[in-house]
């Protein structure tokens, strides 16, 4: 076990805590880059899923996990970056133009769904983005002059540099590229004042308020934020799929992003990886063994999304840390090995916060 | 004159949808009200009153009064265990993790519904099914009728439980202090159960009701999001409000459905929902003044 000796208050807010994790994640990204030349087209395929799915989640971990504001409305975020992305190229405009346009011009919708709920909070504001989101779907359907309806859309490939970016290594390369910059982004951004001041409101409103911290101006850019990474997202997810139908977009995704922060451990970015892993291949390993339950169980229909629900309920009911809390526990208890103390991470008794005034 | 009754027809059809979103927003605020959580599954729920009304009715041939009294006992008790087992285990943890975990049950409830009653609409024959009131060349049909006599009813019984019975004056108290309620020997846990069976029943009384109207299908909990539009619209926390902002809804998506081009029926209560909580975020009857530091 290394014990880190700091001499410098910078030390609290490096990438890296020491040169060890620079050569594990440096490994970590040399493994990915050859990952294509071993595995087969399919697994690289479902890979680039997870990484289009780790890229929104990102965007849901700043809003959830890092200022606590919940949003079952970022479906909606990731289906217009889609079209954005999509109507672009078939104009013929340059996939190094599009990405970052459908970044923006879905950033642009954060801010404007962050302006008017920022008077409220908690549930009000669950409430309120469920309802955006079910709006954007339905535009989405029924103004077919831009998005095609229910014929849909189909997203023409995209050339990068003379290159053209398709099949699964394709999507594979670039949404590793993409997902690598916005970890990298996201990590620089929580550690500035801005980062901290986004924490800080998620902890208490009220101490960060009188902390001097304008809630509104930061709330705000949580949103925006949130909604550039989901668009981005979006765009990756319109390669992905190659044909955008607009039920796409509805509230199971959305339910699925805050699944991925939820189930992966809400604060930290490690989190949203684990959480993309284990809810883009539960299926797939659905899929695998379900030939082989006993009971004809497999061939249920509606078994993906119950365990899906289970999976959220028991994760909410026994590990709030999700799937990172309790990595970070079995690593406590084998660097403290024989010596683990059952107090060790003894949850405090937490008792409701009311929001009444009476 | 044949304007003037197509148009009462509508609001009367869009007052029986809006009866339904009441009765369902009613279930949301009377939790809100006790212990400031939402319950994302309330729709289901209503789903499984449903359901199980139609397994009485339908599968073992029950009267249909006698089936529906059970369906509603069975769908509380159900709401009680749910409230004693699983959701009383999350109280003080952030807000939205209570979110998440009913939408997570809902996940559950649904997928079980499926896979015991099938993915295809059911119905049951009920005494108003497909039978209308003529009233001077304005006809109605007895089933959007009886979805309004009903709500008025079962209004009228909940209002007298809350405001003469020793249970439901305890329910009140507990809803306003906890801990007062707990210094004057209140079991507020099993209040607070109790609670959450009466919105299940109230959830299975719309099921119900709403069968002989729409079929009974696995996703008809759906009509939930809508149902938040009237609890919003009503203010969180009142109940008569609750049931005013249901019926409002109701009779507006009706009235956009006629007049305006489609697709606009469907976006409605959303809309309305989202206004509300720019222009008025108090709702319609506000009770809840603001926020305790």
């Amino acid at each position: 076990m290394r014990y880190l000796f700091k001499t410098d208050y910078r030390q609290d807010i490096t990438l890296w805590r020491h040169r060890g994790d620079l050569f594990w994640y440096g490994l970590l990204i040399v493994v990915l880059l050859l990952i294509p030349y071993v595995l087969s087209e399919f697994y690289i395929g479902e890979l680039g899923g997870v990484f289009v799915f780790a890229v929104a989640g990102v965007g849901m971990m700043l809003l959830a996990g890092y200022t606590g504001l919940i949003s079952l409305g970022n479906a909606a975020f990731l289906g217009i970056g889609a079209y954005t992305e999509a109507i672009l190229l078939a104009h013929g405009v340059p996939l190094v133009v599009t990405l970052p346009v459908a970044g923006l011009f879905t950033g642009l919708f954060g801010i404007l769904i962050g302006l008017p709920t920022l008077r409220m909070s908690g549930l009000y504001l669950a409430i309120a983005t469920l309802a955006f989101g079910s709006i954007v779907g339905t535009v989405f359907q029924k103004w077919d002059a831009v998005t095609g309806g229910f014929d849909g859309f189909p997203v023409p490939t995209p050339d990068l540099f003379g290159m053209p970016v398709q099949g699964a290594n394709g999507i594979y390369y670039l949404s590793l590229f993409v997902l690598v910059v916005v970890l990298w982004l996201s990590a620089n951004l929580l550690r500035t004042p801005l980062g901290r001041a986004m924490v800080a409101i998620r902890d208490s409103e009220i101490s960060a308020q009188s902390m001097g911290i304008h809630l509104a101006r930061y709330k705000t850019f949580a949103f925006a934020v949130s909604a550039f990474i989901t668009g981005l997202a979006g765009a990756l997810f319109a390669h992905y799929v190659r044909y955008l139908a607009p039920d796409a977009f509805d509230v199971l995704l959305s339910v699925q992003f805050v699944t991925i922060v939820f189930v992966g451990g809400l604060g930290s970015l490690h989190g949203v990886i684990f959480g993309a892993l284990f809810v883009r291949l539960l299926p797939q390993f659905i899929a695998i063994i379900r030939d082989d339950l006993p009971f004809g169980i497999g061939r249920m229909p509606g078994l993906e999304p119950s365990l899906f629900g289970f999976v959220l309920v028991i994760v909410i009911l026994f590990e709030p840390g999700g799937i990172y809390g309790r990595w970070i526990k079995m690593k406590n208890w084998f660097q403290a090995y024989p010596l683990k103390r059952r107090t060790s991470f003894r949850r405090q008794k937490s008792y409701a916060r009311s929001e009444r005034l009476r | 004159m044949e304007d003037a009754a197509r148009l009462l027809q509508l609001v009367v059809n869009g007052a029986a949808a809006g009866c339904i979103y009441g009765l369902i927003a009613l279930g949301f605020v009377l939790i809100y009200k006790a212990t400031e959580m939402i319950n994302f599954a309330q729709g289901d729920i209503m789903m499984l009153g449903g359901f199980f009304a139609f397994s009485l009715i339908a599968h073992f041939g029950l009267n249909y009064w006698i089936g529906a009294l059970l369906a509603i006992l069975l769908t509380a008790a159900f709401g009680f265990a749910l409230d004693a087992v699983v959701l009383r285990r999350v109280i003080g943890q952030p807000q939205f993790a209570v979110v998440m975990l009913t939408l997570g049950l809902g996940f559950i409830f649904r997928a079980y519904a499926g896979i015991t009653w099938g993915y295809d609409s059911v119905g049951f024959e009920t005494p108003f099914t497909n039978r209308t009131i003529n009233l001077h060349g304005l006809i109605l049909g007895q089933d959007n009728v009886s979805i309004i006599v009903g709500t008025v009813l079962l209004c009228g019984v909940l209002y007298l439980f809350f405001s003469h019975t020793r249970l439901g004056v305890a329910m009140q108290a507990s809803s306003q202090n906890q801990l007062a309620a707990y210094y004057m020997g209140i079991p507020v846990r099993t209040v607070f159960s109790l609670i959450w069976a009466i919105s299940a029943g109230v959830a299975a009384v719309a099921g119900i009701l709403l069968s002989p109207v729409s079929m009974i299908d696995v996703n008809m909990g759906f009509l939930g999001i809508k149902a938040f539009a009237a609890a919003v619209l009503g203010g969180f926390g009142s109940i008569p409000g609750a049931l005013v902002g249901g019926v409002v809804i109701g009779i507006v998506e009706q009235l956009a459905g006629y007049f305006l081009p489609a697709g606009f029926q469907e976006v409605t209560s959303n809309v309305v929902l989202l206004a509300t909580l720019i222009l008025r975020p108090q709702g319609l009857f506000a009770e809840i003044a603001g926020k305790r530091v």
